[in-house]
C-alpha cells in the first residue's frame, strides 16, 4: 500500500513541523523583556502574589524545563489560562475558531470554484477577451491588500447600493442556531432553520469574497499555466487523435495533470489566506480568532497568542496534508508508488 | 551587476513591454514624491499633529484633493507622506532579512549533508506559520513601533530567501564551470562567492523587487490591525483603518490611502514582472 505509506511518512514530518512551531513560539514569547506574571496580575499586585503565580507557571525553572511542562500541557489539550478572558485558552479557541474556519471554507471554496474553471477558459481561449479579463483580476487580486478589498465591497455593496449587511455573522434581530459545530450556516441547516441560514450566507458573501479574491487570481493563472502545459503533451494529442471531443480533452486528459501542480502550490498558498482571513475578520467585525488574538495581543496575553498561532499552524498543516493526499490520490507516480 | 543586466537586448525587450514600464513610472514616481515629499505636498505640516478646526472633513475639492481628515489635515499629504514609511520600511526589511536568506540558502546549498537538513528543517518550521500570523505573534511580544513592525517582518521573510537561494545553488553546484574550478583547487568561500552568487543575483535581484512590493503589503497589513507604526506618524494602513470608522459618510478617508498601497504594491509587482522577462529568470 504506497498510498498509506506516503501518507504516514506526509504525517511523521507534519508533526514534526508542528513540534518545531511549538518550540519556535514558546522561545518567542520568552525571549521578551518582561514578566508574564507580573503583566498578567497588574502593577497594584503584591510581590508574593506574582511569586506564587511565577511559581505556578514554572517561571522560576529553566528554559528547557519550562517547555517541557508547556509541552506536556499541550499534549494534554491544556495551553493555559488566558489572561485577557480569564478562561482556558483551549476554551477560547474552541469558541472563536469555528467562525475563522466557516469564512475560510467558504472562501476557499469561492476560489476553486470560481478560480480554476476561470483558468480553465483561459487556457482555452488564449490571449482572448477572458484571458486578459482573468489576467487584471489576478494582479489586481494579488496587489490589493485585502482589507482594502474589504472595504471596498462594504462601501459598494452594504452603502451604496444596500444589497448586502454591513457586518457581523448575522443580523441583529436573527436569534443564532443551536450550538453543534459553531459555524452558523452549518448549524441552521442542521437544525432545519432555514431563514437563519439564509441570513448567515448573506452576511458571508462579502467577507468570503474578498478573501478569496487574492487566491482567486492566483488558481486561476497556475490553472492556465499548467493546462498550457498539458495541452502541448503527447497524451492530450492522443485524446484529440482518438477523436475525443475538446471538452473531453480538456476536462478529461488535460485537467487532471494539471491539477497536481496547481493544488500543491495553492496549498501553501493557503497560509496568505489563513493571515488575510484576520483582517477580513477585523473589517467585518466577524467575531473569530481574529478579534480574539489581537485582544490577546493588547492585553499581552502570552498564552492566547501562543494558542492562537498553534492552532493555525496545526489547521494549515491539516490542509496541506489533505492536498497533499488529493495529489496523491491524481498523481498514479505517488498512488501506485 | 549580472552581465545581462547590460545587454541592450535585454532592455529593449523590457522597453517594449507596456507593463513593465508601467511598473518602472509608478515606481520612479512613488519614490519621487517620497523623497521630496516636503517639496511637492501642499501642507507639508500636516504630516504630524497638526490641527485645523475649519477644514475639519472636507469632502475632495481642488484645494484638497484627497479631502481633509477628522483633524482638518490634506489626506493627500498624508498618503505622500505615507509612502515614506511604507518605502523606508521596505527598504530596511529587505536589507535585514535578504543577505540573511541568501547566506544561509548559499550555505545549505552548498555544503548539504546536515547543515542542510538543519537549515533547511528551521526554514520548514517559519513557513509552517502563515506569514502574517508571524508577525502579528512576534509584534504581540515587543511594543508597538516602527523599528519593532520592521523586525517582525524581517523574521518571517527571511525563509522564502532562504528556500529560493537554497535551490538555485542546488541547481547551480552541479554546472561545469563550479565542478572545474573547484578541479583546480579553488576554495568553498571562492565557489560560492564568485561562481554561484553572481549566478544567483538575477533571481535575488528579482525577487527583491517583487518582494519589496509584498513586503509594503505585509506592513500595512501589520498597521492595519493597529501593530505597526503608531500615530501621529502618516502610515497608509493605518489610515484606511481609522478612516474605516467614518464609512460611509467620509469615504475620502480609507478609500484614497487603500489606492495609494495598492499602486505602489502594483509598480514594484510589474517591474518585478518585467525584470524576470528581461533577466530571464525562472521564479
Amino acid at each position: 500500500m504506497p498510498l498509506t505509506k506516503y501518507f504516514f511518512n506526509r504525517i511523521w514530518a507534519s508533526i514534526f513541523v508542528l513540534f518545531g512551531v511549538s518550540v519556535l513560539i514558546f522561545l518567542i514569547a520568552r525571549a521578551i523583556p518582561g514578566d508574564p506574571a507580573r503583566m498578567a496580575l497588574g502593577p497594584r499586585a503584591s510581590t508574593e502574589m506574582v511569586e506564587q503565580l511565577r511559581e505556578r507557571l514554572h517561571l522560576n525553572d529553566s528554559i528547557p524545563v519550562q517547555y517541557y511542562h508547556f509541552l506536556r500541557g499541550v499534549t494534554e489539550g491544556d495551553l493555559g489560562m488566558s489572561l485577557y478572558t480569564k478562561r482556558p485558552v483551549v476554551q477560547d479557541l474552541a469558541e472563536y475558531f469555528p467562525a475563522t474556519f466557516e469564512l475560510v471554507f467558504f472562501a476557499g471554496l469561492i476560489m476553486v470554484i470560481v478560480g480554476i474553471p476561470l483558468g480553465i477558459l483561459s487556457a482555452r481561449h488564449q490571449d482572448r477577451l477572458t484571458d486578459n479579463v482573468a489576467r487584471i483580476i489576478a494582479l489586481l487580486g494579488v496587489v490589493t491588500p485585502t482589507f482594502v478589498w474589504a472595504i471596498f465591497f462594504m462601501l459598494i455593496f452594504a452603502y451604496v447600493f444596500d444589497i448586502l449587511p454591513v457586518m457581523g455573522r448575522l443580523g441583529e434581530t436573527v436569534e443564532p442556531p443551536p450550538h453543534i459545530t459553531g459555524m452558523y450556516v452549518f448549524d441552521s441547516i442542521l437544525a432545519g432553520q432555514w431563514h437563519t441560514c439564509k441570513d448567515a450566507l448573506l452576511h458571508m458573501i462579502m467577507p468570503a469574497a474578498a478573501l478569496a479574491l487574492s487566491g482567486l487570481g492566483q488558481a486561476a493563472r497556475l490553472t492556465r499555466t499548467n493546462m498550457l502545459e498539458s495541452f502541448g503533451r503527447p497524451y492530450t494529442e492522443m485524446a484529440r487523435a482518438y477523436n475525443f471531443t475538446e471538452v473531453q480533452t480538456s476536462m478529461k486528459y488535460a485537467l487532471r495533470p494539471a491539477m497536481i501542480p496547481t493544488l500543491t502550490i495553492l496549498g501553501l498558498d493557503f497560509a496568505v489566506m489563513l493571515g488575510n482571513a484576520f483582517l477580513v475578520e477585523e473589517v467585518f467585525a466577524w467575531g473569530g480568532l481574529a478579534q480574539y488574538c489581537v485582544s490577546a495581543i493588547f492585553y499581552k496575553d502570552l498564552n492566547g497568542i501562543v494558542g492562537t498561532v498553534l492552532v493555525i499552524s496545526m489547521f494549515f498543516l491539516l490542509v496541506n496534508m489533505v492536498i497533499d493526499l488529493v495529489v496523491a490520490y491524481l498523481n498514479p507516480r505517488i498512488r501506485l508508488g | 551587476m549580472p552581465t545581462n543586466f547590460f545587454k541592450t537586448r535585454n532592455w529593449y525587450r523590457f522597453s517594449r513591454n507596456p507593463l513593465s514600464i508601467t511598473g518602472a513610472v509608478i515606481v520612479i514616481v512613488v519614490v519621487f514624491l517620497a523623497v521630496f515629499a516636503p517639496y511637492v505636498t501642499p501642507y507639508p505640516d500636516h504630516s504630524g499633529a497638526a490641527l485645523d478646526f475649519a477644514n475639519m472633513n472636507n469632502p475632495p475639492d481642488s484645494k484638497n484633493f484627497f479631502g481633509t481628515d477628522g483633524m482638518g489635515r490634506d489626506v493627500f499629504t498624508r498618503v505622500i507622506y505615507g509612502y515614506r514609511v511604507s518605502l523606508l520600511l521596505g527598504i530596511v526589511v529587505l536589507s535585514l532579512a535578504v543577505p540573511i536568506g541568501v547566506g544561509l540558502g548559499l550555505i545549505a546549498g552548498y555544503y548539504g549533508g546536515r547543515v542542510e537538513i538543519v537549515l533547511m528543517r528551521i526554514t520548514d518550521v517559519f513557513l509552517a506559520i502563515p506569514a502574517l500570523v508571524l508577525a502579528m505573534a512576534i509584534m504581540g511580544f515587543l511594543e508597538p513601533t516602527l523599528i519593532n513592525a520592521m523586525l517582525a517582518v524581517s523574521v518571517m521573510w527571511w525563509p522564502w530567501t532562504t528556500r529560493l537561494v537554497y535551490n538555485l545553488t542546488r541547481s547551480i553546484k552541479t554546472e561545469d564551470y563550479v565542478v572545474a574550478s573547484k578541479v583546480v583547487g579553488a576554495s568553498d568561500s571562492h565557489i560560492i562567492l564568485f561562481e554561484i552568487l553572481p549566478n544567483c543575483l538575477p533571481t535575488i535581484l528579482t525577487k527583491m523587487t517583487l518582494d519589496m512590493g509584498f513586503v509594503i503589503l505585509v506592513a500595512a497589513s501589520l498597521s492595519f490591525l493597529g501593530l505597526g507604526v503608531q500615530p501621529p506618524t502618516p502610515d497608509l494602513a493605518s489610515m484606511v483603518a481609522d478612516g474605516s470608522q467614518y464609512l460611509p459618510d467620509q469615504w475620502w478617508l480609507s478609500v484614497f490611502p487603500g489606492i495609494a498601497i495598492l499602486i505602489v504594491v502594483l509598480g514594484f509587482n510589474l517591474l518585478g514582472d518585467g525584470l524576470r522577462d528581461m533577466l530571464d529568470v525562472e521564479m
